[in-house]
């Protein structure tokens, strides 16, 4: 067993090394934490020792049992650092851990450690990180994507075999894409949400990023299920089994051909249109469709997530728990806090909400932009009744440069235009990587990310289209996997 | 001529529920112990935690719902109400503002606007300084009490006087706890109730500016701070002053009305849909138990004492009060056809007074059960005893628990049967007293008492009233 198999090994394969005898779990774990330790990416906010990595963690957890994982540092992890990328909550260590970290500890997972995000989840490139972006493996000189771009980049870079994100607006997806990797966002209600520091709470759901669609479906099961903790949560019936599809044939995929237009680079196209033919090949059938209103999404979602997000965080006040800037009085307390613990696009996005919110505001934006969601679902499923899936591409554009686009949020707002209709309408959606392709203006080659979407709860048929669409792309992350560790 | 002015008051309650534990986590609830142990990462809004409805509350709050007359939602959902207080982790409360899970009752002639589940705020206490947070040295939260089950109860504004709404605020009060889904205890604060007051000229149909009276912890404040604020608002308008609208603290200690902040300083408290709870959508069965299972309530308890012939005062003092109605009813069943308004008067009035007296005992540690006192109030009724002679054997019978009969045999108490020798003492007792006699005798019928009092004394109470009034009468010549 060489450190280059292993290396290289997606989570299913590891776990069959553990079970064959070839390497034991010991020997997985010390090779991992070597690899965390050496980190180049600025992909953990937190590293676990031996000690740390396997607390609470089931010896005897089944076929996964020694697989090690990385968690998105939105994860609550009893006794461990948990800071969602803000400076409000440097230091704090909750007294508890989120249900899917004890779900993924019961089938004996070690936590490598913490992953770098957006702070609060609320990024496309993770440069709202309180502590320094994360950097793509492809180019150290790009983003990696976000929210979750710390786990997108350890899982490429060859930091982990698989993480945890989470996905409110395409938080999963897109760096998956940006990083050519597997990222799935499941339907909401699939996994609970308990633990997971809440930026958008009828968006926000917890997803595996993986090296490939089998790890997706195996670590999916591990997390989906009824929790008792989360109202909201149902699961899915019957569990996700590992795929096997080779073929299309019979299915159709619905492509909303007005929303890809504008904005979108060549490149990115090239790939996009490329994948059509390979589903055609394989025997699917593409079809045309209408998402008349997903064209609004994006501006919907920018009124409903930051009026959650102004109330969710609302509770870091300082008088708990993490930052107290300033105890004076309870006014400056609030305000010196609050102003000296977030960063400027969390300040930005609570002032969106609270004004969405406002007495006198609240049905020209957050009742229209409840409308406006609910027209988007109805499309999903006018849609639905015509195609077994949707495709679009992950992202309009590759991994931009880091500061590319901080100066202007609208444009990075748009980097989530094909994911964030999908957040709104809660239904599933994967991004496999469809091959790599130069930006607009020219630079290395790089990944670029395909989504497919499904109805609610039809993970199991999602993850079957994208297995046999990506045996068929025969994608190589190799590039990627070195560029993780010195 | 002056203006006539009316006060229209409406009145918002909240009703702490009794429940095991809090209405969104598992947390036991509590009334007096150190602060801070009953806490979780839930009731304490750390980060990446959810709130799940405790069941039973919602059952509790739908028992109230039927109480009240209300239109019980078949689908009720929880909203977000936000503002920044150290009492309120989350910066929200979650609580019904869309819809809520009751809607359009009454209670008495009162109607209800609807009554919704949240949940209370902790308890902050600022030391140092007045008690107030302003000038306060710090300022501690105990977050025991935060996540009670709450249900908050909106009357439409159909109250018109402090004492109306004192009178309301305990048939309220009564009914709630009839149903035990509350210990309505205002000084524990497990009842509070905030009152919206406003006048306007009689006749009119219009609302005048209101204010908000907040948190009274008793009926008794609440009547005297709303007078004292319908007399303020008065004396505003008849000056030609406008009523502004603000919240107000009722001092009970003064008598003075404090501003606690005014319109400007409101709230704006940007409801939103919870999205962390979904809907709830009771059963049908949820719907039929609290129906159901509702007990007589004391409106409807009082009316059918008043039916039996029992006092007005006294069925609504049995009717408020459980466990004295429940003794009443024993005493009537015990007894041998006695007449319910006499047992009323001998349970609310002898009985209660004698309690009270010796020790302040309640009504579950006295020496008399319903039979005893049956059988007292029989002996009085078929005039073996006299009415006084029965209170002084209810006396006995209260501080050793014997029973009435051996009490009369002891103290030899029956009553003067012979009607020989009761006329001797009412002549005996005309000769001692010549001068009442002689004031009866010349017209004045209310100098007969002393006469009464007379033979009473002389007889120990063994004399049976009516007849003792009607030999006096007789040989006095009227």
């Amino acid at each position: 067993m060489s450190d280059i198999e292993l290396l290289a090994a997606s989570g299913a394969e590891t776990a069959a090394m553990i079970s064959s005898g070839e390497i034991s779990a010991e020997e997985v774990l010390e090779f991992w934490l070597g690899r965390v330790s050496g980190d180049q990416l600025n992909g953990y906010l937190w590293k676990a020792d031996n000690e740390a990595a396997l607390a609470g963690v089931n010896v005897d957890g089944g076929a996964l049992t020694g697989v090690p994982l990385a968690i998105k540092d939105i994860f609550c992890t009893e006794g461990v650092p948990t800071t969602a990328a803000s400076k409000i909550l440097a230091g704090y260590r909750p007294p508890f851990t989120a249900t899917s970290v004890r779900n993924t500890a019961a089938a004996g997972m070690p936590m490598l450690g913490k992953t770098n995000m957006d702070e609060f989840a609320m990024g496309s490139s993770n440069e709202n990180s309180a502590f320094g972006p994360s950097l793509n493996p492809w180019d150290t000189g790009r983003v990696p994507g976000g929210s979750s771009g710390g786990s997108a980049a350890v899982v490429a870079g060859g930091l982990a075999p698989w993480a945890l994100g989470t996905d409110t607006g395409g938080s999963i997806r897109q760096p998956a894409g940006f990083c050519g990797i597997v990222g799935l966002k499941p339907t909401y209600g699939s996994i609970s949400r308990y633990g997971m520091i809440a930026f958008a709470s009828s968006l926000d759901q917890c997803g595996p990023l993986t090296r490939n669609v089998t790890d997706a479906a195996l670590l999916l099961d591990v997390l989906q299920g009824r929790d008792p903790c989360d109202s909201t949560s149902v699961g899915i019936e019957g569990g996700v089994s590992a795929p096997s599809a080779d073929r299309l044939d019979g299915l159709r995929f619905g492509v909303p051909r007005a929303l890809i237009g504008e904005g979108i680079e060549a490149g990115v196209l090239a790939r996009f249109e490329d994948t059509l033919i390979r589903i055609a090949d394989l025997g699917g059938e593409i079809v045309d469709i209408e998402l008349p209103h997903a064209g609004h999404a994006i501006s919907a979602y920018y009124v409903l997530a930051p009026a959650e997000a102004s109330t969710n965080l609302s509770r870091y006040d300082g008088v708990r728990y993490g930052l107290r800037s300033s105890d004076e009085d309870l006014l400056s307390m609030y305000e010196v806090t609050r102003d000296d613990g977030f960063g400027p696009e969390v300040k930005r996005r609570i002032m969106l909400g609270t004004y969405a919110l406002s007495s006198g505001y609240y049905d020209a934006y957050y009742g229209r932009a409840q409308r406006v969601r609910t027209r988007i679902v109805e499309d999903f499923n006018t849609a639905f009744s015509e195609v077994d899936f949707v495709v679009t591409p992950t992202s309009p554009t590759v991994a931009f440069k880091l500061g590319e686009k901080t100066a202007d949020p609208w444009t990075m707002y748009l980097s989530d235009v094909f994911t964030v209709p999908i957040s709104l309408a809660g239904i599933p959606a994967i991004s496999i990587p469809a091959g790599l392709a130069e930006p607009d203006g020219g630079g290395p080659e790089l990944p670029v990310g395909f989504q497919i979407a499904a109805p609610a709860f039809a993970e199991q048929g999602l993850l079957e289209a994208a297995y046999a669409l990506e045996t068929a792309i025969r994608f190589d992350g190799s590039a990627g996997l070195a560029g993780g560790a010195a | 001529m002056s203006t006539e002015y009316e006060a229209v008051i409406g009145l918002e309650i909240h009703v702490q529920l009794s429940t095991r534990t809090k209405m969104f986590c598992g947390c036991e609830l509590s009334f007096g112990d150190d602060p801070n142990v009953h806490t979780c990462p839930v009731c304490l809004a750390l980060p990446g935690v959810l709130p799940v409805p405790n069941r039973t509350a919602f059952e509790y709050a739908l028992k109230i719902g039927a109480a009240l007359d209300c239109e019980l939602a078949t689908v009720s959902t929880f909203d977000r109400k936000n503002y920044f207080y150290p009492d309120n982790p989350k910066a929200y409360q979650i609580t019904q503002a869309a819809r809520p899970f009751a809607v359009n009752g009454k209670l008495g002639d009162v109607r209800i606007h609807h009554a919704h589940l949240e949940e209370d705020a902790a308890k902050t206490i600022h030391t140092g300084g007045s008690g107030r947070i302003k000038g306060s040295d710090a300022s501690l939260v105990d977050f025991n009490r935060g996540g009670t089950p709450l249900v908050e109860i909106v009357t439409e504004p159909d109250l018109h006087s402090g004492a109306q709404v004192r009178e309301w605020g305990q048939l309220l009060r009564a009914t709630i706890k009839q149903l035990g889904v509350s210990d309505v205890n205002m000084e524990e604060g497990s009842l509070r109730c905030d009152a919206n007051v406003s006048i306007r000229p009689v006749g009119s149909t219009e609302l005048g500016v209101k204010t908000e009276m907040k948190n009274m912890n008793s009926f008794r404040f609440i009547e005297r701070g709303i007078d004292a604020e319908v007399a303020r608002q008065k004396a505003l308008l008849e000056a030609g002053e406008p009523v502004v609208q603000e919240t107000l603290h009722f001092d009970p200690a003064t008598g003075e009305l404090h501003s606690l902040r005014s319109k400007e300083e409101a709230h704006d408290y940007r409801y939103l849909p919870e999205p962390d709870l979904v809907p709830v959508v009771p059963t049908q069965e949820m719907f039929d138990e609290a129906r159901n299972s509702l007990p007589e309530l004391p409106a409807d308890r009082a009316r059918r004492y008043e039916d039996l012939g029992v006092s007005e005062q006294a069925a609504l003092l049995l009717s408020f009060e459980t466990e004295w109605a429940g003794y009443f009813e024993e005493v009537l069943d015990a007894g041998d056809s006695l007449e319910p308004r006499v047992v009323a008067n001998w349970v609310t009035g002898e009985l209660s007074a004698e309690l009270r007296r010796q020790e302040d005992r309640p009504l579950a540690d006295s020496n008399v059960p319903p039979a005893s006192l049956a059988a007292l109030i029989g002996l009085v009724a078929r005039k073996k005893i006299s009415h006084g002679a029965g209170k002084t054997v209810l006396e006995e019978m209260v501080s050793t628990g014997a029973d009435p009969e051996t009490v009369v045999a002891d103290k030899g108490l029956e009553q003067i049967s012979d009607s020989g020798e009761l006329e001797k003492i009412v002549l005996q007792v005309i000769e001692e007293n010549p001068k009442p006699a002689e004031q009866v005798r010349a017209g004045n019928e209310k100098a007969i008492g002393a006469l009464v009092g007379g033979v009473m004394k002389a007889t120990q109470g063994r004399a049976d009233g009516g007849e003792v009034n009607r030999l006096l009468r007789q040989h006095l010549g009227l």
